[in-house]
Protein backbone atom coordinates (compact mmCIF):
# COMPACT_ATOMS: atom_id res chain seq x y z
CA UNK A 1 0.00 0.00 0.00
CA UNK A 2 1.40 3.32 -0.98
CA UNK A 3 1.67 5.57 1.68
CA UNK A 4 0.26 8.18 0.17
CA UNK A 5 -2.93 6.53 -0.06
CA UNK A 6 -3.47 5.86 3.82
CA UNK A 7 -2.53 9.57 4.21
CA UNK A 8 -5.17 10.54 1.94
CA UNK A 9 -7.22 7.80 3.67
CA UNK A 10 -6.76 9.47 7.00
CA UNK A 11 -7.96 12.74 5.85
CA UNK A 12 -11.39 11.34 4.58
CA UNK A 13 -14.15 10.76 7.55
CA UNK A 14 -15.99 7.27 7.26
CA UNK A 15 -19.61 6.98 5.15
CA UNK A 16 -18.86 10.06 2.93
CA UNK A 17 -19.14 10.08 -0.85
CA UNK A 18 -15.99 10.08 -3.11
CA UNK A 19 -15.06 11.01 -6.56
CA UNK A 20 -10.81 9.72 -7.54
CA UNK A 21 -10.32 11.05 -10.25
CA UNK A 22 -7.59 8.86 -12.24
CA UNK A 23 -7.94 5.79 -10.12
CA UNK A 24 -5.94 3.57 -11.71
CA UNK A 25 -6.83 0.15 -10.96
CA UNK A 26 -8.89 0.94 -7.95
CA UNK A 27 -6.40 0.73 -5.28
CA UNK A 28 -7.52 3.85 -3.59
CA UNK A 29 -10.92 3.06 -3.70
CA UNK A 30 -11.14 -0.48 -2.40
CA UNK A 31 -9.01 0.76 0.40
CA UNK A 32 -11.70 3.45 0.81
CA UNK A 33 -14.69 1.41 0.67
CA UNK A 34 -13.16 -1.39 3.21
CA UNK A 35 -11.55 0.58 5.40
CA UNK A 36 -14.13 3.82 5.65
CA UNK A 37 -17.40 2.32 4.13
CA UNK A 38 -17.45 5.20 1.60
CA UNK A 39 -19.30 5.59 -1.19
CA UNK A 40 -16.77 5.43 -3.67
CA UNK A 41 -16.83 6.52 -7.98
CA UNK A 42 -13.87 6.33 -10.28
CA UNK A 43 -12.66 8.10 -13.51
CA UNK A 44 -10.39 6.64 -15.91
CA UNK A 45 -8.61 6.66 -19.22
CA UNK A 46 -6.79 3.23 -19.28
CA UNK A 47 -9.05 0.54 -20.41
CA UNK A 48 -6.95 -2.30 -18.73
CA UNK A 49 -7.79 -0.53 -15.31
CA UNK A 50 -11.06 0.21 -16.23
CA UNK A 51 -11.62 -3.55 -16.62
CA UNK A 52 -9.31 -4.27 -13.48
CA UNK A 53 -11.71 -1.56 -11.42
CA UNK A 54 -14.99 -3.04 -12.92
CA UNK A 55 -13.50 -6.91 -12.07
CA UNK A 56 -13.40 -5.89 -8.23
CA UNK A 57 -16.94 -4.48 -8.52
CA UNK A 58 -15.39 -0.72 -7.86
CA UNK A 59 -18.09 1.54 -9.95
CA UNK A 60 -15.68 3.46 -12.49
CA UNK A 61 -16.30 5.61 -15.71
CA UNK A 62 -14.22 5.42 -18.69
CA UNK A 63 -13.42 8.64 -19.60
CA UNK A 64 -10.54 11.67 -19.73
CA UNK A 65 -10.93 14.25 -16.75
CA UNK A 66 -9.63 17.31 -19.05
CA UNK A 67 -12.58 17.05 -20.98
CA UNK A 68 -15.15 15.50 -18.98
CA UNK A 69 -15.35 16.66 -15.77
CA UNK A 70 -19.21 18.73 -17.16
CA UNK A 71 -20.74 15.45 -15.86
CA UNK A 72 -20.66 15.34 -12.88
CA UNK A 73 -22.97 17.78 -11.50
CA UNK A 74 -22.11 20.80 -8.77
CA UNK A 75 -21.44 19.48 -4.81
CA UNK A 76 -22.09 16.18 -5.97
CA UNK A 77 -19.57 14.37 -3.93
CA UNK A 78 -17.92 15.01 -0.08
CA UNK A 79 -14.34 14.78 -1.58
CA UNK A 80 -13.13 14.61 -5.00
CA UNK A 81 -9.67 13.34 -4.86
CA UNK A 82 -6.63 13.54 -7.43
CA UNK A 83 -4.05 12.00 -6.95
CA UNK A 84 -0.56 13.27 -8.75
CA UNK A 85 -1.89 13.95 -12.08
CA UNK A 86 -2.91 17.71 -11.72
CA UNK A 87 0.79 18.55 -13.02
CA UNK A 88 0.03 16.39 -16.21
CA UNK A 89 -3.05 17.77 -17.60
CA UNK A 90 -3.11 20.50 -20.30
CA UNK A 91 -4.97 23.13 -18.12
CA UNK A 92 -4.62 22.72 -14.47
CA UNK A 93 -6.29 25.57 -13.25
CA UNK A 94 -9.70 24.37 -15.14
CA UNK A 95 -9.81 20.83 -13.92
CA UNK A 96 -8.81 22.85 -10.14
CA UNK A 97 -11.96 24.61 -10.56
CA UNK A 98 -13.88 21.84 -11.93
CA UNK A 99 -12.75 19.66 -8.76
CA UNK A 100 -13.92 21.91 -6.13
CA UNK A 101 -17.08 22.84 -8.35
CA UNK A 102 -18.01 19.13 -8.03
CA UNK A 103 -16.53 18.47 -4.55
CA UNK A 104 -17.32 20.11 -1.44
CA UNK A 105 -13.81 19.13 -0.66
CA UNK A 106 -10.80 18.29 -2.63
CA UNK A 107 -7.51 15.86 -2.34
CA UNK A 108 -4.92 17.27 -4.66
CA UNK A 109 -1.34 15.24 -4.34
CA UNK A 110 1.56 15.81 -6.50
CA UNK A 111 5.05 14.96 -6.72
CA UNK A 112 7.40 17.93 -4.74
CA UNK A 113 9.70 19.54 -7.87
CA UNK A 114 10.96 21.45 -4.41
CA UNK A 115 12.60 18.37 -3.28
CA UNK A 116 15.91 18.73 -2.52
CA UNK A 117 17.20 16.09 -4.63
CA UNK A 118 15.53 17.40 -7.57
CA UNK A 119 16.79 20.73 -6.63
CA UNK A 120 20.60 19.02 -6.76
CA UNK A 121 20.08 17.14 -10.34
CA UNK A 122 19.71 20.32 -11.91
CA UNK A 123 21.75 22.92 -9.79
CA UNK A 124 24.47 20.91 -9.81
CA UNK A 125 24.41 18.46 -12.70
CA UNK A 126 22.40 21.26 -14.94
CA UNK A 127 20.11 17.49 -15.77
CA UNK A 128 16.29 17.54 -15.80
CA UNK A 129 15.75 15.33 -12.73
CA UNK A 130 14.66 11.91 -12.62
CA UNK A 131 14.02 10.63 -9.15
CA UNK A 132 11.59 7.60 -7.55
CA UNK A 133 8.67 9.96 -7.18
CA UNK A 134 9.59 11.33 -11.01
CA UNK A 135 10.65 8.74 -12.97
CA UNK A 136 10.38 9.66 -17.33
CA UNK A 137 12.92 11.56 -19.26
CA UNK A 138 12.29 15.23 -20.28
CA UNK A 139 11.51 13.46 -23.45
CA UNK A 140 8.29 11.18 -22.39
CA UNK A 141 7.64 12.84 -19.03
CA UNK A 142 3.39 13.15 -19.16
CA UNK A 143 4.13 16.42 -16.84
CA UNK A 144 3.54 19.20 -18.35
CA UNK A 145 3.34 21.83 -15.14
CA UNK A 146 5.53 20.97 -12.74
CA UNK A 147 5.08 22.61 -9.31
CA UNK A 148 6.76 22.62 -5.88
CA UNK A 149 4.63 22.24 -2.68
CA UNK A 150 5.23 26.17 -2.53
CA UNK A 151 3.98 26.82 -5.45
CA UNK A 152 0.62 25.21 -5.08
CA UNK A 153 0.17 26.83 -1.25
CA UNK A 154 0.86 30.02 -2.98
CA UNK A 155 -1.49 29.48 -5.75
CA UNK A 156 -4.58 28.51 -3.08
CA UNK A 157 -3.32 31.89 -1.25
CA UNK A 158 -3.55 34.18 -4.94
CA UNK A 159 -7.03 32.32 -6.27
CA UNK A 160 -8.79 32.30 -2.81
CA UNK A 161 -8.75 28.53 -2.23
CA UNK A 162 -9.09 27.80 1.56
CA UNK A 163 -6.02 25.19 2.45
CA UNK A 164 -7.83 23.39 5.30
CA UNK A 165 -4.28 20.63 5.64
CA UNK A 166 -1.25 19.95 3.93
CA UNK A 167 0.23 16.47 4.88
CA UNK A 168 4.10 16.37 3.18
CA UNK A 169 5.24 12.57 2.68
CA UNK A 170 8.65 11.37 2.81
CA UNK A 171 8.96 7.64 1.92
CA UNK A 172 7.23 6.63 5.50
CA UNK A 173 7.15 9.82 7.41
CA UNK A 174 4.44 12.56 7.23
CA UNK A 175 4.43 15.99 8.53
CA UNK A 176 2.06 18.64 9.00
CA UNK A 177 3.20 21.86 6.35
CA UNK A 178 2.27 24.91 7.79
CA UNK A 179 3.23 28.32 6.42
CA UNK A 180 5.60 28.53 8.93
CA UNK A 181 7.56 25.16 8.12
CA UNK A 182 6.72 25.64 4.49
CA UNK A 183 10.36 26.27 3.27
CA UNK A 184 11.70 23.30 4.95
CA UNK A 185 8.82 20.93 4.08
CA UNK A 186 9.56 22.01 0.95
CA UNK A 187 12.95 20.90 0.73
CA UNK A 188 12.47 17.32 2.22
CA UNK A 189 8.80 16.63 1.16
CA UNK A 190 8.90 13.68 -1.87
CA UNK A 191 5.11 14.30 -2.17
CA UNK A 192 2.44 17.50 -0.78
CA UNK A 193 -0.92 16.00 0.22
CA UNK A 194 -3.52 19.39 0.17
CA UNK A 195 -7.09 19.54 1.66
CA UNK A 196 -8.30 22.18 0.22
CA UNK A 197 -12.19 23.81 -0.36
CA UNK B 1 -36.73 -26.04 -50.70
CA UNK B 2 -40.44 -25.37 -49.07
CA UNK B 3 -42.84 -22.76 -50.21
CA UNK B 4 -43.24 -19.93 -48.39
CA UNK B 5 -46.77 -20.43 -47.25
CA UNK B 6 -45.59 -23.66 -46.69
CA UNK B 7 -42.82 -22.70 -43.58
CA UNK B 8 -44.77 -20.79 -42.59
CA UNK B 9 -47.51 -23.35 -41.74
CA UNK B 10 -44.36 -25.16 -40.59
CA UNK B 11 -43.33 -22.85 -38.23
CA UNK B 12 -46.50 -21.75 -36.89
CA UNK B 13 -46.81 -25.64 -35.89
CA UNK B 14 -43.06 -25.75 -33.91
CA UNK B 15 -43.96 -22.29 -32.25
CA UNK B 16 -46.78 -24.25 -30.45
CA UNK B 17 -44.27 -26.19 -28.87
CA UNK B 18 -42.26 -23.74 -27.48
CA UNK B 19 -42.48 -22.35 -23.62
CA UNK B 20 -45.30 -19.47 -23.63
CA UNK B 21 -47.36 -17.61 -20.51
CA UNK B 22 -50.66 -16.76 -21.07
CA UNK B 23 -50.63 -13.46 -19.66
CA UNK B 24 -54.38 -13.08 -17.99
CA UNK B 25 -53.57 -9.62 -16.08
CA UNK B 26 -54.94 -6.91 -18.36
CA UNK B 27 -52.35 -4.32 -20.14
CA UNK B 28 -53.03 -1.06 -20.61
CA UNK B 29 -50.64 0.23 -23.82
CA UNK B 30 -49.08 3.45 -24.12
CA UNK B 31 -51.70 3.69 -27.03
CA UNK B 32 -54.36 3.75 -25.18
CA UNK B 33 -55.85 0.17 -26.06
CA UNK B 34 -55.59 -2.52 -23.39
CA UNK B 35 -54.57 -6.32 -24.25
CA UNK B 36 -55.15 -8.85 -22.10
CA UNK B 37 -55.11 -13.06 -22.29
CA UNK B 38 -51.86 -12.67 -24.25
CA UNK B 39 -48.96 -14.89 -24.69
CA UNK B 40 -45.70 -14.05 -23.66
CA UNK B 41 -43.24 -16.61 -25.56
CA UNK B 42 -39.72 -17.22 -24.04
CA UNK B 43 -37.07 -19.63 -23.37
CA UNK B 44 -34.14 -20.34 -20.19
CA UNK B 45 -31.25 -21.50 -19.31
CA UNK B 46 -29.08 -23.03 -16.69
CA UNK B 47 -30.96 -23.31 -13.38
CA UNK B 48 -32.46 -21.18 -10.60
CA UNK B 49 -31.04 -21.77 -7.51
CA UNK B 50 -32.61 -22.11 -4.35
CA UNK B 51 -31.97 -18.48 -3.15
CA UNK B 52 -33.32 -17.51 -6.35
CA UNK B 53 -30.78 -15.06 -6.44
CA UNK B 54 -28.75 -16.21 -9.68
CA UNK B 55 -31.18 -14.85 -12.66
CA UNK B 56 -30.38 -12.66 -15.34
CA UNK B 57 -32.78 -11.59 -17.63
CA UNK B 58 -31.82 -10.80 -21.43
CA UNK B 59 -33.46 -8.44 -23.61
CA UNK B 60 -33.48 -9.09 -26.93
CA UNK B 61 -33.00 -6.80 -29.83
CA UNK B 62 -35.08 -6.00 -33.30
CA UNK B 63 -34.72 -9.32 -35.02
CA UNK B 64 -33.88 -11.07 -32.10
CA UNK B 65 -35.61 -13.65 -30.21
CA UNK B 66 -35.82 -15.68 -26.90
CA UNK B 67 -33.72 -18.43 -27.87
CA UNK B 68 -29.89 -16.69 -26.38
CA UNK B 69 -27.60 -19.58 -27.00
CA UNK B 70 -27.84 -23.12 -28.03
CA UNK B 71 -29.39 -24.00 -31.05
CA UNK B 72 -33.04 -22.34 -32.12
CA UNK B 73 -35.32 -25.49 -32.21
CA UNK B 74 -37.64 -23.02 -34.85
CA UNK B 75 -34.79 -22.01 -37.38
CA UNK B 76 -32.55 -25.41 -36.33
CA UNK B 77 -29.61 -22.14 -35.77
CA UNK B 78 -27.67 -21.08 -33.24
CA UNK B 79 -28.96 -18.59 -30.62
CA UNK B 80 -28.06 -15.18 -31.57
CA UNK B 81 -26.03 -14.55 -27.70
CA UNK B 82 -24.07 -17.88 -28.29
CA UNK B 83 -20.73 -15.97 -28.18
CA UNK B 84 -21.88 -14.10 -24.43
CA UNK B 85 -24.51 -16.78 -22.93
CA UNK B 86 -23.27 -20.43 -22.56
CA UNK B 87 -22.05 -22.94 -20.31
CA UNK B 88 -18.56 -21.22 -19.17
CA UNK B 89 -19.15 -18.13 -21.15
CA UNK B 90 -19.18 -14.65 -20.25
CA UNK B 91 -22.96 -15.07 -18.63
CA UNK B 92 -21.88 -18.23 -17.38
CA UNK B 93 -25.41 -20.86 -17.73
CA UNK B 94 -23.76 -23.35 -15.17
CA UNK B 95 -23.48 -20.35 -12.44
CA UNK B 96 -26.27 -18.12 -13.38
CA UNK B 97 -30.34 -18.78 -14.80
CA UNK B 98 -30.73 -16.81 -17.90
CA UNK B 99 -34.32 -15.98 -19.10
CA UNK B 100 -35.21 -14.16 -22.42
CA UNK B 101 -38.71 -13.54 -23.53
CA UNK B 102 -40.00 -12.65 -27.53
CA UNK B 103 -40.94 -8.98 -27.07
CA UNK B 104 -44.85 -8.57 -27.82
CA UNK B 105 -45.02 -7.67 -31.21
CA UNK B 106 -42.66 -9.47 -32.36
CA UNK B 107 -43.29 -13.12 -34.26
CA UNK B 108 -41.51 -15.86 -32.20
CA UNK B 109 -44.73 -16.99 -30.43
CA UNK B 110 -45.22 -13.80 -28.79
CA UNK B 111 -48.59 -11.82 -29.36
CA UNK B 112 -47.65 -10.30 -32.25
CA UNK B 113 -49.73 -8.89 -35.22
CA UNK B 114 -49.75 -12.64 -37.32
CA UNK B 115 -51.74 -14.11 -33.75
CA UNK B 116 -55.15 -14.74 -34.83
CA UNK B 117 -57.68 -11.39 -34.08
CA UNK B 118 -60.51 -12.75 -31.52
CA UNK B 119 -62.91 -10.58 -33.30
CA UNK B 120 -62.39 -10.99 -36.81
CA UNK B 121 -60.89 -14.53 -36.61
CA UNK B 122 -58.53 -13.69 -38.98
CA UNK B 123 -54.80 -12.28 -38.24
CA UNK B 124 -54.40 -9.25 -36.66
CA UNK B 125 -51.79 -7.52 -39.79
CA UNK B 126 -52.62 -4.01 -39.37
CA UNK B 127 -55.54 -3.85 -37.00
CA UNK B 128 -53.19 -5.09 -33.86
CA UNK B 129 -52.33 -1.99 -31.64
CA UNK B 130 -49.25 0.24 -32.01
CA UNK B 131 -46.86 -0.94 -28.97
CA UNK B 132 -43.83 1.12 -27.03
CA UNK B 133 -40.57 -0.64 -25.42
CA UNK B 134 -42.53 0.64 -22.62
CA UNK B 135 -45.41 -1.65 -23.36
CA UNK B 136 -42.89 -4.48 -24.35
CA UNK B 137 -40.94 -4.26 -20.90
CA UNK B 138 -44.27 -4.37 -18.20
CA UNK B 139 -45.43 -7.70 -20.44
CA UNK B 140 -42.25 -9.81 -19.67
CA UNK B 141 -42.22 -8.10 -16.06
CA UNK B 142 -45.67 -10.61 -15.95
CA UNK B 143 -42.98 -13.53 -16.70
CA UNK B 144 -40.64 -12.57 -13.73
CA UNK B 145 -43.82 -12.58 -11.60
CA UNK B 146 -44.66 -16.48 -13.04
CA UNK B 147 -41.18 -17.52 -12.90
CA UNK B 148 -41.58 -16.29 -8.85
CA UNK B 149 -38.27 -13.69 -8.94
CA UNK B 150 -38.33 -10.78 -6.98
CA UNK B 151 -35.22 -9.14 -7.33
CA UNK B 152 -32.78 -9.97 -10.83
CA UNK B 153 -29.04 -10.59 -10.29
CA UNK B 154 -29.05 -8.45 -13.71
CA UNK B 155 -30.94 -7.79 -16.56
CA UNK B 156 -29.16 -7.05 -19.91
CA UNK B 157 -29.69 -6.33 -23.24
CA UNK B 158 -27.72 -4.89 -26.75
CA UNK B 159 -29.40 -2.14 -29.08
CA UNK B 160 -33.23 -2.56 -28.19
CA UNK B 161 -31.97 -5.10 -25.77
CA UNK B 162 -30.79 -1.73 -23.67
CA UNK B 163 -33.35 0.56 -24.31
CA UNK B 164 -36.06 -1.83 -23.46
CA UNK B 165 -33.53 -2.28 -20.38
CA UNK B 166 -33.20 1.07 -19.71
CA UNK B 167 -36.89 1.33 -19.58
CA UNK B 168 -37.16 -1.41 -16.80
CA UNK B 169 -35.05 -0.30 -14.45
CA UNK B 170 -36.93 3.56 -15.28
CA UNK B 171 -40.43 1.89 -14.45
CA UNK B 172 -39.04 -0.62 -11.70
CA UNK B 173 -36.03 0.58 -10.10
CA UNK B 174 -36.05 -2.43 -7.36
CA UNK B 175 -36.69 -5.13 -9.92
CA UNK B 176 -32.86 -5.70 -10.52
CA UNK B 177 -29.64 -5.71 -8.73
CA UNK B 178 -27.50 -4.64 -11.75
CA UNK B 179 -28.09 -4.05 -15.14
CA UNK B 180 -25.81 -3.74 -18.06
CA UNK B 181 -27.20 -1.46 -21.08
CA UNK B 182 -24.91 -1.80 -24.11
CA UNK B 183 -24.65 -0.26 -27.28
CA UNK B 184 -28.25 1.88 -26.55
CA UNK B 185 -29.69 5.31 -26.30
CA UNK B 186 -32.22 6.99 -24.32
CA UNK B 187 -34.04 7.68 -27.11
CA UNK B 188 -33.93 7.63 -31.17
CA UNK B 189 -32.00 10.35 -32.63
CA UNK B 190 -33.07 11.71 -36.59
CA UNK B 191 -30.69 9.17 -38.27
CA UNK B 192 -32.02 6.18 -36.25
CA UNK B 193 -35.83 7.23 -36.77
CA UNK B 194 -34.59 8.02 -40.50
CA UNK B 195 -33.01 4.31 -40.75
CA UNK B 196 -35.78 2.54 -39.42
CA UNK B 197 -38.17 4.42 -42.00
CA UNK B 198 -36.43 3.89 -44.86
CA UNK B 199 -36.78 -0.63 -43.80
CA UNK B 200 -40.81 0.54 -43.23
CA UNK B 201 -41.15 2.23 -46.30
CA UNK B 202 -38.79 -1.07 -48.10
CA UNK B 203 -41.63 -3.07 -47.00
CA UNK B 204 -44.67 -0.84 -47.62
CA UNK B 205 -43.24 -0.49 -51.58
CA UNK B 206 -43.53 -3.93 -51.95
CA UNK B 207 -46.69 -4.92 -53.76
CA UNK B 208 -47.31 -7.96 -51.57
CA UNK B 209 -47.61 -6.09 -48.39
CA UNK B 210 -50.97 -5.19 -49.42
CA UNK B 211 -51.55 -2.53 -45.83
CA UNK B 212 -50.35 -5.50 -43.82
CA UNK B 213 -53.00 -8.17 -45.63
CA UNK B 214 -50.54 -10.25 -46.96
CA UNK B 215 -50.57 -12.30 -43.81
CA UNK B 216 -54.22 -13.17 -44.81
CA UNK B 217 -52.92 -14.65 -48.02
CA UNK B 218 -50.36 -16.64 -45.96
CA UNK B 219 -47.36 -14.71 -48.14
CA UNK B 220 -44.79 -12.54 -47.19
CA UNK B 221 -43.17 -9.23 -48.95
CA UNK B 222 -40.08 -11.04 -49.36
CA UNK B 223 -38.34 -8.56 -51.71
CA UNK B 224 -39.67 -5.37 -49.39
CA UNK B 225 -38.64 -7.22 -46.08
CA UNK B 226 -35.09 -8.55 -47.95
CA UNK B 227 -34.32 -4.59 -48.24
CA UNK B 228 -35.21 -3.77 -45.22
CA UNK B 229 -33.15 -6.07 -43.32
CA UNK B 230 -29.97 -5.06 -45.62
CA UNK B 231 -30.73 -1.70 -44.57
CA UNK B 232 -30.25 -3.05 -41.03
CA UNK B 233 -27.08 -4.92 -41.86
CA UNK B 234 -25.70 -1.75 -43.22
CA UNK B 235 -25.89 -0.09 -40.33
CA UNK B 236 -24.80 -2.50 -37.94
CA UNK B 237 -21.27 -2.25 -39.45
CA UNK B 238 -19.06 0.49 -40.06
CA UNK B 239 -17.47 1.83 -43.01
CA UNK B 240 -13.78 0.08 -41.77
CA UNK B 241 -14.80 -2.80 -40.93
CA UNK B 242 -17.16 -3.22 -43.99
CA UNK B 243 -13.75 -2.00 -46.04
CA UNK B 244 -11.96 -4.75 -44.18
CA UNK B 245 -14.17 -7.52 -44.75
CA UNK B 246 -15.34 -7.01 -48.80
CA UNK B 247 -13.66 -4.20 -49.88
CA UNK B 248 -14.17 -4.11 -53.71
CA UNK B 249 -13.31 -7.72 -53.93
CA UNK B 250 -15.75 -9.67 -56.43
CA UNK B 251 -17.76 -12.78 -55.60
CA UNK B 252 -16.52 -15.67 -57.34
CA UNK B 253 -15.32 -14.23 -60.80
CA UNK B 254 -12.44 -12.64 -62.44
CA UNK B 255 -13.95 -9.20 -63.55
CA UNK B 256 -17.34 -7.31 -63.71
CA UNK B 257 -19.97 -8.96 -65.86
CA UNK B 258 -21.22 -5.83 -66.74
CA UNK B 259 -25.07 -6.90 -65.64
CA UNK B 260 -26.31 -6.26 -62.45
CA UNK B 261 -26.37 -9.63 -60.75
CA UNK B 262 -24.38 -9.19 -57.29
CA UNK B 263 -20.70 -8.52 -58.72
CA UNK B 264 -19.28 -7.48 -55.24
CA UNK B 265 -18.85 -9.39 -52.03
CA UNK B 266 -20.34 -6.68 -50.35
CA UNK B 267 -23.29 -6.88 -52.81
CA UNK B 268 -24.07 -10.72 -52.29
CA UNK B 269 -23.53 -10.90 -48.57
CA UNK B 270 -26.32 -7.90 -48.31
CA UNK B 271 -28.31 -10.12 -50.93
CA UNK B 272 -27.78 -13.31 -48.66
CA UNK B 273 -28.65 -11.75 -45.54
CA UNK B 274 -31.70 -9.94 -46.62
CA UNK B 275 -33.25 -12.94 -48.20
CA UNK B 276 -32.18 -15.48 -45.10
CA UNK B 277 -34.11 -12.96 -42.80
CA UNK B 278 -37.39 -13.51 -44.84
CA UNK B 279 -37.44 -16.97 -43.70
CA UNK B 280 -37.74 -16.33 -40.01
CA UNK B 281 -39.17 -12.70 -39.45
CA UNK B 282 -42.54 -11.36 -40.48
CA UNK B 283 -42.57 -8.01 -42.42
CA UNK B 284 -45.31 -6.28 -40.20
CA UNK B 285 -43.74 -6.92 -37.10
CA UNK B 286 -40.91 -5.29 -38.39
CA UNK B 287 -42.89 -2.36 -38.70
CA UNK B 288 -44.72 -2.70 -35.16
CA UNK B 289 -40.87 -3.10 -33.88
CA UNK B 290 -38.91 -0.38 -35.41
CA UNK B 291 -42.16 2.19 -34.35
CA UNK B 292 -41.68 1.34 -30.67
CA UNK B 293 -38.16 2.22 -31.23
CA UNK B 294 -39.01 5.52 -32.97
CA UNK B 295 -41.05 6.58 -30.18
CA UNK B 296 -38.83 5.71 -27.59
CA UNK B 297 -37.82 8.43 -25.46
CA UNK B 298 -37.00 8.11 -22.11
CA UNK B 299 -36.76 11.55 -21.02
CA UNK B 300 -39.90 12.53 -22.52
CA UNK B 301 -41.81 10.09 -19.98
CA UNK B 302 -40.35 12.11 -16.69
CA UNK B 303 -40.89 15.57 -16.44
CA UNK B 304 -37.49 16.43 -14.77
CA UNK B 305 -36.00 15.00 -18.26
CA UNK B 306 -33.48 11.30 -17.70
CA UNK B 307 -32.19 12.50 -14.54
CA UNK B 308 -35.47 12.06 -13.21
CA UNK B 309 -36.09 8.67 -14.50
CA UNK B 310 -32.93 6.99 -12.47
CA UNK B 311 -34.12 9.08 -9.53
CA UNK B 312 -33.69 6.55 -6.12
CA UNK B 313 -31.81 4.31 -8.78
CA UNK B 314 -30.54 1.22 -6.61
CA UNK B 315 -29.44 -0.63 -9.27
CA UNK B 316 -25.80 -1.02 -10.31
CA UNK B 317 -25.07 0.02 -13.71
CA UNK B 318 -22.63 -0.93 -16.51
CA UNK B 319 -22.80 0.89 -19.50
CA UNK B 320 -20.48 -0.35 -22.70
CA UNK B 321 -20.24 1.31 -26.12
CA UNK B 322 -18.28 0.38 -29.23
CA UNK B 323 -15.99 3.30 -30.54
CA UNK B 324 -17.16 2.25 -34.34
CA UNK B 325 -20.67 2.06 -33.56
CA UNK B 326 -22.19 4.96 -35.64
CA UNK B 327 -26.23 3.46 -34.95
CA UNK B 328 -25.99 3.77 -30.91
CA UNK B 329 -22.31 5.55 -30.25
CA UNK B 330 -20.12 5.92 -27.69
CA UNK B 331 -22.02 9.45 -27.30
CA UNK B 332 -25.75 8.15 -26.96
CA UNK B 333 -24.05 6.05 -24.12
CA UNK B 334 -22.44 8.16 -22.71
CA UNK B 335 -25.17 10.55 -22.12
CA UNK B 336 -27.00 8.07 -19.95
CA UNK B 337 -23.89 7.80 -18.19
CA UNK B 338 -24.03 11.39 -17.22
CA UNK B 339 -28.10 11.15 -16.39
CA UNK B 340 -27.07 8.57 -13.98
CA UNK B 341 -24.17 10.12 -12.68
CA UNK B 342 -26.76 13.55 -12.25
CA UNK B 343 -29.60 11.29 -10.21
CA UNK B 344 -26.62 9.76 -8.05
CA UNK B 345 -26.74 6.40 -9.06
CA UNK B 346 -24.32 3.59 -9.07
CA UNK B 347 -22.32 3.59 -12.76
CA UNK B 348 -19.76 2.28 -14.40
CA UNK B 349 -18.86 2.78 -18.13
CA UNK B 350 -16.68 1.30 -20.82
CA UNK B 351 -15.91 2.13 -23.80
CA UNK B 352 -14.69 -1.15 -26.01
CA UNK B 353 -12.15 0.15 -28.96
CA UNK B 354 -13.40 -2.10 -31.77
CA UNK B 355 -13.81 -1.78 -35.87
CA UNK B 356 -16.77 -3.73 -35.60
CA UNK B 357 -19.29 -1.20 -34.89
CA UNK B 358 -22.70 -2.17 -33.81
CA UNK B 359 -22.62 -5.63 -34.24
CA UNK B 360 -19.87 -5.91 -31.95
CA UNK B 361 -22.19 -6.66 -29.02
CA UNK B 362 -22.98 -9.82 -30.62
CA UNK B 363 -19.37 -10.93 -31.91
CA UNK B 364 -16.70 -12.43 -30.07
CA UNK B 365 -15.03 -9.52 -28.96
CA UNK B 366 -12.62 -10.45 -25.82
CA UNK B 367 -12.51 -7.59 -23.94
CA UNK B 368 -16.18 -7.12 -24.10
CA UNK B 369 -17.16 -10.01 -23.04
CA UNK B 370 -13.71 -9.75 -20.06
CA UNK B 371 -15.72 -7.02 -19.03
CA UNK B 372 -19.20 -8.22 -19.02
CA UNK B 373 -18.09 -11.36 -17.18
CA UNK B 374 -16.12 -9.48 -14.68
CA UNK B 375 -19.06 -7.06 -13.76
CA UNK B 376 -21.38 -9.83 -13.47
CA UNK B 377 -18.95 -12.04 -11.21
CA UNK B 378 -18.35 -9.55 -8.62
CA UNK B 379 -21.95 -8.60 -8.84
CA UNK B 380 -23.38 -11.80 -7.92
CA UNK B 381 -20.64 -11.97 -5.12
CA UNK B 382 -22.20 -8.52 -3.60
CA UNK B 383 -25.78 -9.69 -4.06
CA UNK B 384 -25.18 -12.70 -2.23
CA UNK B 385 -23.89 -10.91 0.35
CA UNK B 386 -26.45 -8.26 0.95
CA UNK B 387 -29.44 -10.86 0.56
CA UNK B 388 -27.39 -12.92 3.43
CA UNK B 389 -27.49 -9.43 5.59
Amino acid sequence: MKKEFKVIADLLPNNTRVLDIGCGDGSLMHLLRIEKNIEVRGLELNQDNVKECIYKGLPVIQGNAETELHQFPDKSFDYVVLSQTLQAFYEPEKVLKNLLRIGKSVIISIPNFGYWKVRIKLLLFGEMPVTKTLPNTWYNTPNLHMCTIKDLFNFCDEKNIIIKKVVGVNENKTSLIRKSNLEIKNLFSKVGIFLIS
Amino acid sequence: MPSLAGLFFWMNIKLDNIKKLDVTKPLKLDCGKTIKNFPIAYETYGKLNDNKDNAILVFHALTGDQFVTGTNPITNKEGWWVTAVGPGRAIDTNKYFVICANVIGGCMGSFGPKDINPVTKKPYGLDFPVITIKDMVKAQESLLEHLGIKKLLCATGGSMGGMQLLQFCATFPDKAFSAVPIACSSSHSAQNIALNELARQAIMADPVWDNGKYVLKNSQPKNGLAVARMVGHISYLSEKGMQEKFGRKLQEKADYEFSFNADFQVESYLRHQGYAFVERFDANSILYITRAMDYFDLSKQFKGGLVEAFKNQKTKFLIISFSSDWLYTTKDNKDIVIALNASGADVSYSEIVTDKGHDSFLLDEPEFLKTLKGFLDSMYEKFKNEKRI
